[in-house]
């Protein structure tokens, strides 16, 4: 039903870009843009499929392959359904109990980062993945706090399969979502006692912004949402009446006897939401600095449709704004963008996921687990002395001839005390589960080592127009770089080196 | 009672509750970063009751039948509490008057997840206020350390820049400097542009190469350290601050007391590590005739709860005991001791010393930076510095 009236939003597109199709056909350059912003990075065979159509098919065309399903097959124990194992609470939990739960846990977890990782490498629509992470980031709920793997994967299924869809529909979806009822405290929201959390995450990062309502506004949403709950026993969302306040309550002017649906959809009709969700479009796809005449236009559109995703994203991918030379090379790799679009970069196809998975949450994304309710800061934040070395330390160790001994360090800082937050198991005290994460860690390292690299097949596969070797190299630069490279390269016909030369340039941390 | 006469007894400790206002008038022009910060994160929440013990408090032993640590092998500092036998090894600076003990911190609204807290901590932001940049990178922000510094701030062993996280500090981690020299080669040293983010990453190559330039890793201390992952942290941070440019802050951590269960046999070696790695800083920092302008630190995300679990463990509680060590340390016990009678709903103590106090007497008294800016508030200082 949904997706039957988005593909008749898509096809009356045309009709709303007259403008931008005047834009000449996408050039290489141009294309190379849309594939690495869209989705994680592009290999020289992709780009070519792009070259010479116009921005709006182009757009139509990465719309339309958009899917709501994952296509790896998910961990088998996602499949179980029946009541979520859960160790009898706080001090009634014996440690065996616990240690059992918690080891049980997190292999669930890395399992899940490793599937949801493999799918960003192999799906047929990176857009899908790149909007379910997006969304990921957006109503940010983390494993640290949620605890278990099932209810994280089942959260990442309804991103996924609302990702392109109508986000009036996924922010009431989100609402009644088991992992994020429990991230936000509303289980604990019951009348008379309100938890405010999720009334006032809502508002500030879900919708409106942060200043767009009252205090006020809050106390009265949390009210409405009281009762919006979980089944222990099925994980399920569950409505319990007997906790839900009825009485009367005003939510940004308007009054009666609401509910948490009720609430959503006075959020949902304020303006402000689009504008809200359309600037964070924007630096997810454009540049960091929205320009505002833009965004209203965008989201007039965008709530003007019901909140059709695809609306905005057709908007966004056909704007001027996006093609601009001035914000070309503007924005940050994320690590996920890093990890994986370098792996796709290079055709590599590991083994194992997890490793990868691993290496990009010591590059501080860990899938599953962001930071808080805010999500990743991302831009300028990722990078620090700590999380640059990593990057460097990764791409070294992927583009290395030289002896396998050497390849040893790439995760030195993984070290079992400093495993990335919620990657490590909660309760690191015992000395069996120091040496486990050092067996963890090794295996890590052979997982990173599994990949290689044919620098002279990967070459010979690039469509240069002048095949000589510096043809060659100047062809790598203009797919591997947004923007010109910082450091003089040597010049040099081994592809190896140029290929090290171009990823450890600081340039290639930027897309 | 009989804290608050011990309380008295230590003239050079008065109580939080009663720091003068004067603490916010004396502060020298400009930043002085030759005082060395070395900040030590507990990371887990150790437990502060079997820490400081409340040796002569019956409610704590009914709390703990299991964990008690019993009296006789109490280090005992004073009529009511005293150290884990672990910490024996700190005696000493409690005997030379170098050792602060700071009871009680905490904040209001306790949260209790492990990422949560340790985020207000390093943020110093309020229980339900989200900041992005650390405590230290503000302050830096504020006032910046000399340009010639090898960096701001070293993080060791760890790959979270925690108080130094944010825009514009020039931090380094590293796990050792032996290892980081290497992978400092990977850095690119110089270069301008006018795209922003392009900048951005330019600048923190150059901080990555300025750092390489000025660390060593081959000082010849005479101090031995001891075996084991915190003792190589203590040993790398001591190659830092042995660099001749200079550091304004050095941040090691030792993990592992998120004890749950079987506490008992595991924070005594961590307590031991702890000690033997203080001792051990202690004596290289003598050897670079540092120990004058060094102020260690120790923190941790929370306590944990007084009462034991049944898995001869502890919960996540909330305000725990902190030490502060250092040649101008004025020692002595600050704060209070949690008032074991008067536990929350969830039985956790109460707070007597806010986090942010101790922040703000390093920035006011130990660094000369006025601290409302980097701490977004006024904060009682602590005398804990001798002049």
């Amino acid at each position: 039903m949904r997706v039957s009236i988005a593909l008749v939003a898509l096809l009356s597109l045309g009709a709303l870009a007259q403008s931008a199709s005047a834009a000449a056909p996408l050039s290489y350059d141009d294309a190379r843009h849309l594939l690495n912003r869209t989705g994680f990075g592009a290999t020289d065979a992709e780009i070519r499929g792009y070259v010479g159509m116009t921005r709006e098919d182009a757009a139509r065309k990465l719309l339309a392959a958009t899917h709501g399903q994952a296509v790896t097959p998910a961990p088998g124990w996602t499949s179980a359904r029946g009541p979520l194992r859960y160790p009898r609470g706080g001090e009634k939990a014996s440690a065996e109990e616990r240690r059992v739960f918690q080891q049980e846990q997190l292999r669930k977890g890395l399992e899940l980062r490793g599937w949801w990782l493999e799918e960003m490498l192999t799906t047929s629509s990176p857009l899908t993945e790149r909007m379910t992470l997006f969304w990921h980031n957006h109503f940010a709920s983390g494993q640290q706090k949620v605890r278990f793997a099932e209810l994280m994967y089942r959260q990442n299924v309804t991103l996924r399969a609302n990702a392109l869809g109508n986000f009036g529909v996924l922010l009431h979806a989100i609402a009644r979502d088991p992992a994020m009822v429990i991230y936000l405290d509303n289980a604990q929201n019951r009348k008379g006692t309100p938890n405010e959390n999720f009334a006032r995450e809502v508002m500030e990062l879900f919708t409106l912004g942060e200043g767009r309502y009252s205090e006020q506004d809050i106390k009265e949403a949390a009210r409405a949402f009281t009762g919006w709950s979980l089944d222990r026993e099925s994980g399920e969302f569950m409505f319990r009446r007997f906790i839900h306040d009825y009485g009367t309550k005003t939510v940004l002017g308007r009054s009666g006897n609401l509910d948490g649906d009720d609430v959503l959809d006075i959020l949902l009709a304020k303006p402000e939401t689009a504008q809200f969700i359309t600037r964070k479009l924007w630096r997810e796809f454009i540049s960091p600095d929205p320009d505002e005449a833009e965004v209203e236009r965008i989201a007039a559109r965008f709530r003007n449709s019901g909140y059709d995703i695809k609306i905005a994203l057709y908007a966004v991918f056909t704007s001027d704004a996006f093609y601009a030379r001035q914000n070309r090379g503007v924005l940050v790799k994320s690590p996920i963008d890093l990890v994986v679009g370098t792996l796709h970069d290079f055709d590599m196809r590991p083994g194992l996921p997890v490793p990868f998975a691993v290496a990009a949450a010591g590059m501080g994304q860990n899938l599953f687990s962001p930071p808080n309710v805010k999500g990743w800061p991302g831009g300028e934040a990722w990078i620090n002395a700590s999380t640059l070395l990593a990057r460097k330390q990764f791409l070294d160790r992927l583009f290395r001839a030289d002896d396998p001994s050497a390849r040893m360090e790439t995760s030195a800082m993984l070290t079992p005390t400093t495993l990335p937050k919620a990657v490590a198991a909660p309760n690191g005290a015992q000395d069996d589960e120091q040496a486990r994460q050092l067996r963890f860690m090794r295996a890590m390292d052979r997982g990173l080592a599994s990949v290689q690299f044919d620098g002279e097949a990967w070459f010979a596969r690039l469509s240069a127009s002048d095949p000589s070797a510096s043809g060659r190299s100047e062809h790598a630069t203009r797919l591997l770089l947004a923007i010109a490279p910082q450091t003089a390269h040597e010049p040099t016909d081994v592809p190896l080196t140029v290929v090290r030369q171009l990823v450890l340039d600081p340039a290639y941390q930027l897309k | 009672m009989k804290r608050r006469e011990f309380i008295k007894m230590i003239a050079s400790a008065p109580m939080l509750a009663t720091a003068s206002p004067v603490a916010w008038a004396a502060t020298p022009a400009g930043a002085d970063y030759r005082h060395l910060l070395v900040l030590i994160e507990l990371k887990g929440g150790n437990d502060g009751l079997n820490t400081l013990v409340p040796y002569a408090d019956p409610t704590y032993y009914a709390l703990r039948p299991k964990l008690a640590i019993p009296r006789d092998q109490v280090v005992q500092l004073s009529g009511g509490v005293g150290l884990h036998p672990a910490l024996a090894p700190l005696l000493p600076f409690w005997t030379r008057r170098e050792l602060a003990v700071l009871q009680g911190v905490g904040y209001a609204q306790p949260n209790l997840s492990h990422f949560r807290s340790i985020e207000i901590w390093d943020t110093a932001s309020k229980s339900e206020e989200y900041l992005q940049d650390g405590w230290l990178t503000r302050t830096f922000a504020t006032a910046a350390t000399p340009s010639g510094f090898a960096a701001d701030g070293v993080i060791v062993g760890s790959p979270d820049l925690g108080p130094l996280a944010g825009g514009g500090t020039r931090a380094i981690a590293l796990a050792n400097t032996e290892q980081f020299l290497r992978q400092a080669r990977l850095a690119v040293p110089e270069g301008q542009s006018h795209n922003k983010a392009l900048q951005h990453i330019l600048k923190v190559e150059a901080d990555i190469v300025q750092a390489a330039s000025q660390l060593n890793a081959d000082y010849a201390f005479t101090t031995e350290f001891p075996q084991g992952q915190f003792g190589n942290a203590i040993k790398s941070a001591c190659q830092v601050i042995a660099n001749k440019a200079g550091v304004a802050v050095v941040r090691v951590t030792l993990t592992g007391f998120d004890t749950h269960s079987g506490q008992l046999a595991t924070q005594a070696r961590l307590l031991g590590e702890l000690a033997a790695g203080i001792v051990a800083l202690r004596g290289a920092l003598d050897e670079l005739s540092r120990w004058k302008d060094t102020l260690i630190v120790t923190y941790a995300e929370f306590g944990r709860r007084p009462k034991e679990n049944l898995s001869n463990g502890t919960d996540h509680g909330t305000a725990s005991v902190h030490f502060a060590l250092g040649g101008r340390v004025a020692g002595g016990l600050y704060g209070e001791q949690p008032a074991l009678d008067r536990l929350s709903s969830d039985g956790n103590p109460a707070y007597a010393i806010d986090f942010r106090s101790i922040y703000a007497t390093v920035l006011d008294r130990w660094w000369g930076v006025p601290s409302p800016g980097p701490l977004g508030g006024r904060f009682p200082t602590l005398p804990l510095l001798r002049a």
